[in-house]
């Protein structure tokens, strides 16, 4: 074994490459729990989302319309959810699973003309001095936009259920939609608004998969991370900067257990693959022991007669 | 009145639902700093004409005028802009928020978080309701909430203030600070339309009352002049029978709780502290509290919903502080919580089911663990008879009974299984004035023949007019147990816990 050949500044930089998809779609999902919405979708609408934004990239040759793409088809799909939901006052958890089920067959029937393709390849943050620091520069500053793209949402996010009046309408709406309705707020229209902008953010986080990480197009590629979003939202205790401190660890151990891999360390790779989900969600079950709660309305139907 | 005193004048309300009128040709004025009274069973359509007055449903036809001008509020957005400002008789507040960020949502156009803060600040002292606009709401006791709903209001300037059964949830000392304040909002010109079953109350608070029933206006009279019994009876349009009672010496200890100590098992609940007492045969002991003092856990405690020590319950002489419900139901231990929907009953299942749930155990329902389906139908039947429970068959779902009427079947449904030890909840919350008198005597009757009864309520009328015996509950202690007769409101709100700490109001 050789653990010399496993370079920190690679690791750290690498991580933050491999937390990003799940990040993108955790902070979504975490505005829709919020707002009082349980959209068990994630993993359909992320996989939808890397398909547009593949197809899409590939066909115009920019990246950029590919992420936009992505994060319209995300919201086009969340929309559907929306509808059964909200108007149709269909259950939560069922028309978020089969969401899902109908995402990864969507996304088969689109992306049969793209297997085996290469993408454009999605520009790198390149600032002459910064970037060329040791150690740091490549952490910080060497990454491509997206990355920085899902921090910032997490900041924004945070910032918008803190400190402004929209935000707090929506945390209104998922505490109690009762008493939101009573005092004339639009329970519906906040929702619909919510569901779609977890879908956009999924769609994004997809497309990062397909047009970053790996990167080209294969069926159902997604491979879970939808689901480990939708867990990270509930051991973030609905908190956007747990999200990402709980995107980066899964990130991080999940490349530190390929490294070990490839390193040969002596203990089966079965322990290493599963590591990731243990070590996540061990950290934020720790952390979620305090007080914290989920949004009093989640997962219940609102019906706006009383 | 004349025409320039009149701030809202509603003319020819009316309003259907697909089967019921909930409103009839309603007409009525309400002057400048009047405190007017609307008065009606459940039922009646008072909460559907406040809605259509704060702008949550909107009339079929009739119009409103306010300040002279055309009043027809689309929204509750439009009606508080217009100067209507409402309490809720279930809070409309959200508990995982602080005081200060529920009120920016009910406000259309809020100042920033601080200035918002001091403005709560003074405001809620100068009409001495002292509230700390950073704390979360979910801690605040139902007094506190109240007046997190009051001062939202009153930051508005409102012309009219509508307020829904607001004392319901009171002490009578909290009632004093709450009339306080009302009263100087009226004197400052704010008029209140005041909605209350409780007549003493309007008796003391109000200018004018309105009366309806069945949806239509039956009576308009002055609260002052007019005796409670005189208001009850144009609220039901008939006498109103009184529950009697032979007064009877009480027999053996059926019950006794020796320093009962549980945990709440919900979060937000009130833990059980060192209960102890006992009831006799032919006794009805009374429990007041307002609520959240630990009524639902004791009754849990109880039904055997929250086992503790073997000793700390003892029924007939038997120790059964850690059985379940089935073994304490087969003694003869029987209960009907408070919340009638999910507790009592399953809202989605038949009345047959329903009667089969708490029912099986005594009365033989079930054989070898197949169900009698013949056998419950009839229980289910004789209970919808004996209390007469308004609904189409056995066969209907608990949801699609009107609460009094699903209210009369869960106490009924326990009130016909000849319990040794009876204990309801809240028996008559929100049941009218005539099916509650038919539930009272339902208790009364049963405790002449020899059950031991305890009656938690948060209604004290209600407990002065069964109870032999009498305690409060106050964060989860129960007060020393003393005979009823003769009781002062004053001493009974002291046992309450008096004004719960809370300032007395400096107006």
């Amino acid at each position: 074994m050789d653990l010399s050949a496993i370079n920190p500044v690679l690791l750290i930089a690498s991580l933050m490459v491999a937390a990003t998809p799940i990040l993108l779609a955790g902070i979504g999902e975490l505005v829709v729990e919020r707002a009082g919405v349980l959209n068990l979708g994630v993993e359909g609408m992320m996989i939808t989302g890397a398909i547009c934004g593949f197809a899409i990239a590939v066909n115009t040759g920019s990246p950029f319309a590919g992420f936009v793409a992505a994060a319209v088809g995300g919201a086009a799909l969340s929309l559907l959810f929306a509808l059964l939901t909200q108007v149709a006052l269909a259950n939560q958890v069922a028309s978020g699973l089969a969401l899902t089920l109908f995402g990864l067959g969507l996304s088969s029937l689109l992306g049969q003309g793209y297997v085996g393709i290469k993408p454009p390849a999605t520009g790198r943050l390149e600032i002459p001095v910064l970037s060329d620091l040791p150690f740091v520069g490549r952490i910080l500053f060497g990454h491509d936009l997206m990355v920085y793209f899902g921090i910032a949402v997490v900041a924004v996010v945070w910032a918008f259920l803190k400190f402004t009046r929209a935000g707090l309408i929506l945390r209104a709406v998922g505490e109690s939609h009762d008493a939101a309705h009573a005092l004339g707020y639009k329970v519906k229209r906040v929702r619909v608004m919510a569901i779609m902008f977890g879908g956009a953010c999924a769609g994004l986080g997809g497309a990062y998969i397909s047009l970053v990480r790996v990167p080209q197009w294969t069926e159902g590629m997604t491979a879970g991370a939808g689901w480990i979003a939708l867990a990270l939202v509930v051991f973030a205790s609905w908190k956007p900067w747990r999200v990402l401190l709980g995107a980066y660890l899964f990130g991080g151990v999940t490349v530190l257990q390929l490294n070990l891999q490839a390193a040969g360390l002596a203990i089966p790779v079965e322990y290493l693959s599963m590591s990731p989900y243990l070590i996540t969600i061990l950290v934020l079950v720790i952390m979620s022991a305090d007080k914290s709660r989920a949004p009093a309305s989640l997962g219940r139907i609102f019906h706006a007669s009383q | 009145m004349t025409g320039t005193d009149i701030l809202l004048s509603i003319r020819g309300l009316t309003k259907a639902y697909p089967g019921v009128v909930a409103n009839s040709d309603v007409s009525f004025d309400i002057g400048r700093g009047e405190v007017h009274a609307l008065l009606g069973e459940n039922g009646a359509g008072k909460s559907t004409l406040v809605k259509m007055i704060y702008g949550l449903v909107k009339p079929d036809s009739g119009e409103m005028t306010l300040n002279g001008l055309p009043y027809a509020p689309a929204e509750p957005q439009a009606a508080r802009a217009a100067g209507v400002a409402m309490v809720f008789q279930h809070f409309s507040l959200f508990d995982a928020l602080n005081v200060a960020e529920n009120i920016a949502l009910g406000m259309a156009d809020p100042p920033k978080m601080r200035d918002l803060a001091t403005r709560i600040r003074d405001v809620s002292e100068q009409y001495g309701l002292p509230l700390d606009p950073y704390r979360t709401v979910g801690d605040l006791s139902a007094g506190e909430r109240q007046r997190v709903e009051i001062v939202r209001c009153l930051l508005q300037d409102p012309k009219l203030l509508i307020m829904d059964e607001p004392t319901s949830v009171l002490t009578p000392q909290e009632v004093e600070i709450l009339f306080a304040t009302l009263r100087k909002l009226s004197a400052e010109g704010t008029a209140i339309l005041y909605i209350s079953h409780k007549l003493e109350e309007i008796r003391a608070l109000c200018d004018e009352a309105t009366i309806l029933r069945l949806g239509k206006k039956v009576a308009t009279c002055t609260p002052r002049d007019t005796t409670a019994r005189e208001m009850a009876e144009l609220m039901v349009g008939s006498e109103l029978h009184v529950p009697e009672r032979a007064g009877k010496a009480p027999g053996a200890v059926r019950l006794a709780l020796n320093g009962l100590s549980v945990r709440s098992p919900s979060e937000f609940g009130t833990s059980l502290k060192d209960i102890t007492l006992e009831v006799r045969s032919g006794e009805v002991l009374g429990l007041a509290g307002v609520a959240g003092n630990g009524q639902d856990e004791l009754l849990a405690a109880l039904s055997g919903e929250i086992t503790g020590a073997r000793g700390m319950v003892v029924l007939d002489g038997t120790e059964i502080g850690n059985t379940g419900p089935n073994v304490r139901r087969r003694m003869g231990l029987l209960t009907a919580p408070e919340e009638r929907l999910g507790h009592a009953a399953a809202p989605d299942m038949s009345l047959t089911e329903n009667a089969l749930l708490t029912g099986a155990e005594r009365e033989g329902l079930v054989s070898n663990g197949f169900l009698k389906w013949g056998k419950a139908r009839d229980f289910a039947k004789a209970i919808i008879e004996r209390f007469d429970v308004r609904t189409p068959g056995t066969e209907n779902a608990a949801r699609s009974l009107s609460g009094g009427n699903l209210q009369k079947f869960v106490i009924g449904r326990e009130v016909l299984q000849r319990p040794e030890v009876l204990v309801v909840n809240q028996p008559t919350w929100g049941v009218d004035a005539a099916a509650a008198a038919v539930i009272r005597q339902a208790i009364l009757d049963l405790a002449e023949g020899g059950t031991a009864v305890i009656v938690i309520s948060q209604d004290l009328d209600e407990l002065m007019e069964v109870s032999d015996r009498f305690a409060a509950l106050n964060e989860g202690r129960l007060s020393e147990v003393v005979p009823a007769k003769g009781l002062t409101v004053e001493q009974i709100g002291l046992m309450m816990g008096g004004s719960h700490g809370m300032e007395v109001a400096h107006v």
